[in-house]
């Protein structure tokens, strides 16, 4: 019942998101062919909008969409003819997807490493070289971050490829400036959370036990302080595996990250209605799948559909 | 005689804060013996939970230090003990009770878990054994369906339910020490009394004796074999419980006896408090603590810490007026103090 009713409600979400994005995308001054007005002669410029339907009212362009979408066809880039946005997405989602994968597992297991000792040495040497970490990961923007890697890692020590993609040795350095920033976030959320948990009654308890210090730290402190970070693991891995701009066009990675923000410049309506509606999909499936696993991961957290 | 169980002697705690050194516990001695109930009673901040805390090896350091003193259990010193060491008495010889079972157990691990976690930790049982002796404990404990609840988590659990479980993992491996902080404080009362009683059950099945820490003399007298007033960081009475109640010999017991209300409503007395404020830890004066609030106070109160003088056998009270060159209580109010 909680499951159906969710699905629902998703469906209803990623609507209004198509509803609203299409409304502003068509509110935006100019259109696809502005470039081209000077160029080309009037009667061969309508023919060009009425092949892609912008000649009828944006209530009939409207349904029109919709009804293409429901048979999850999204349509053709009107930048490059030949390509359907479906083909787009699916020839950059892997590239994107797989760094944004590699980047989410490293940031979690380094922030999460960084955020735990840092608690535990809570005041001491250790606790400020992890936050100073942090505070350098969430303070250099990536494309800072990028150049200064590819300088010494790819040019002065040669150690790895300059860009583009291809081999794992490829994705090293993009994998490493993508997940700077998210890395420093965990462990500084990590911390908090677990100085929190530290202070707690309950590891009195277990401390009066007379359990080891690695049984109190991971059985008690760490099952509960990762409660609060795992909420914030969604949108963050939805935010990473569709790919950056920044990162993909620094290092030449043939991802989707570049038509988040091409397709705007260009006025290429189905592409900004494409990629936003693959990112809103992800972002509220993956939502709903966190939702469930904490069903799982917090015993005081049980499903209903309201009102019980 | 009595078998000498646990001694506390002339243990010191302090803590370091930024506006000083705060003398928690000063001078504290104090022992249990076999199959005993001590209470130990005490206004907020008078070092109670220190001192048992300390016991435990609980205190946080820094900011917290044992500065003296010596915890004999059966003769061995705890305080000297390794970590290591000392994570094998936590838990096996000496347990505890927290006041507040609503946040004292884990929020996220099944309760029967942290009852066989105890087990398993101290002794060589391990998996389905050490599930039904977990099991057993909830049962003995009280609580219905043992079996059932072993798979549950706190918060299915009531705040009287879950201070029973905590008095399962504490005798989980039937310690010789039990020490209880304030145990019933956060329950309602008619809870309270069934988890005294539960708590003097399992002790004499056990043969476990109890610290009790509490500021409600009522507890003290239901529960308590002996008790020992804490106020400003030191014991300043100890007697068997009668005793106290019956003859006590120190100013600030008076005190606590005569500001327990009356049942008798129909009076409409109004409550005695004791006036004044308890002394300032950060420098606590040099003679006795509550000499500034005292009806009875002499010179020598302010200028000298009151030796423990004997009254009894087992009685004992730090307070001037038990010397015999003391006037009597009398002249005092012959000499204008004022005697409620």
């Amino acid at each position: 019942m909680y499951i159906v009713k969710r699905i629902l409600i998703m469906l209803l979400t990623i609507w209004v998101i198509a509803s609203l994005t299409f409304l502003i995308m068509k509110f935006i001054p100019g259109d696809p062919f502005a470039s081209d007005a000077d160029v080309l002669p009037e009667e061969v410029l309508q023919n060009i909008r009425a092949k892609y339907n912008l000649d009828e009212p944006i209530a009939v362009q409207y349904v029109l969409y919709m009804k293409d979408l429901v048979t999850f066809d999204l349509g053709f880039s009107i930048q490059s003819e030949t390509r359907s946005v479906n083909s787009i997405i699916a020839d950059g989602a892997p590239a994107s997807a797989l760094l944004g994968l590699q980047a989410l597992i490293i940031a979690l297991a380094l922030g999460l490493l960084l955020g735990i000792v840092a608690a535990l040495n809570h005041n001491k040497l250790l606790d400020y070289a992890s936050m100073f970490i942090a505070i350098i990961g969430i303070s250099v923007p990536s494309f800072i971050l990028a150049p200064l890697l590819i300088k010494y890692f790819a040019v002065e020590w040669g150690m790895l490829p300059v860009a583009s993609w291809g081999t794992w040795q490829h994705s090293i350095l993009p994998t490493l400036a993508l997940a700077a920033t998210p890395l420093a976030v965990i462990a500084r959320f990590m911390r908090s959370s677990m100085l929190e948990v530290t202070n707690q009654n309950y590891i009195k308890t277990a401390d009066a036990k007379g359990l080891s210090k690695t049984k109190l730290v991971i059985r008690h402190g760490i099952r509960n302080a990762i409660l609060p970070v795992i909420s914030f693991i969604g949108p963050l891995f939805v935010s990473l595996i569709t790919g950056t701009f920044v990162i993909e066009k620094i290092f030449a990675i043939p991802g989707i990250g570049r038509y988040f923000v091409d397709s705007i410049f260009n006025r290429d309506y189905p592409v900004i209605m494409g990629t936003t509606i693959f990112f809103s999909v992800l972002l509220v499936l993956t939502l709903f799948i966190i939702d469930i696993s904490y069903r799982y991961i917090d015993p005081r957290i049980k499903l209903t559909s309201g009102g019980e | 005689m009595l078998e000498r169980l646990l001694e506390v002697n002339n243990l010191e705690v302090i803590f370091k804060t930024y506006g000083g050194e705060v003398q928690a516990v000063r001078d504290v001695s104090f022992h249990v013996d076999k199959g005993e109930i001590l209470a130990i009673v005490g206004e907020s901040g008078s070092g109670k939970s220190v001192t048992v805390q300390s016991i435990m090896g609980l205190i946080p350091t820094p900011p917290g230090k044992i500065k003296n003193g010596e915890v004999l259990l059966e003769g061995q010193d705890l305080l000297k003990l390794s970590k290591r060491e000392m994570q094998k008495v936590k838990g096996s010889k000496i347990s505890m009770v927290f006041q507040d079972p609503m946040t004292s157990l884990n929020p996220t691990m099944k309760v029967g878990k942290q009852i066989a976690e105890s087990i398993t930790t101290h002794q060589n049982i391990k998996g389905q054994e050490a599930k039904e002796r977990a099991i057993d404990m909830i049962r003995r404990v009280g609580i219905s369906n043992p079996a059932e609840r072993y798979e549950q988590y706190p918060h299915e659990f009531s705040g009287g339910m879950r201070q029973r479980i905590m008095i399962a993992i504490a005798l989980a491996c039937h310690p010789k020490v039990l020490l209880a902080d304030e145990p019933t404080t956060a329950l309602d009362v008619t809870i309270q009394a069934q988890v005294l009683d539960l708590m003097k059950n399992l002790k004499d099945d056990m043969d476990t004796s109890i610290i009790l820490i509490t500021h409600d003399l009522g507890v003290v007298a239901e529960t308590a074999e002996r008790v020992a007033v804490m106020y400003g960081g030191i014991i300043v009475e100890t007697a068997p419980v009668n005793e106290l109640f019956n003859n006590p010999k120190h100013p600030y017991t008076w005190g606590l006896l005569e500001s327990i209300p009356d049942i008798d409503v129909a009076d409409k007395k109004r409550l005695v408090p004791i006036e004044g404020a308890p002394p300032d830890l950060f420098s606590p004066p040099k003679g006795c603590p509550f000499a500034p609030r005292c009806k009875y106070a002499m010179d020598v109160c302010v200028e000298e810490m009151p030796p423990a003088f004997s009254i009894d056998n087992g009685h004992e009270a730090k307070c001037w007026l038990n010397d015999s060159r003391s006037p009597a209580l009398k002249e005092l109010v012959a000499a204008g103090r004022q005697l409620s």
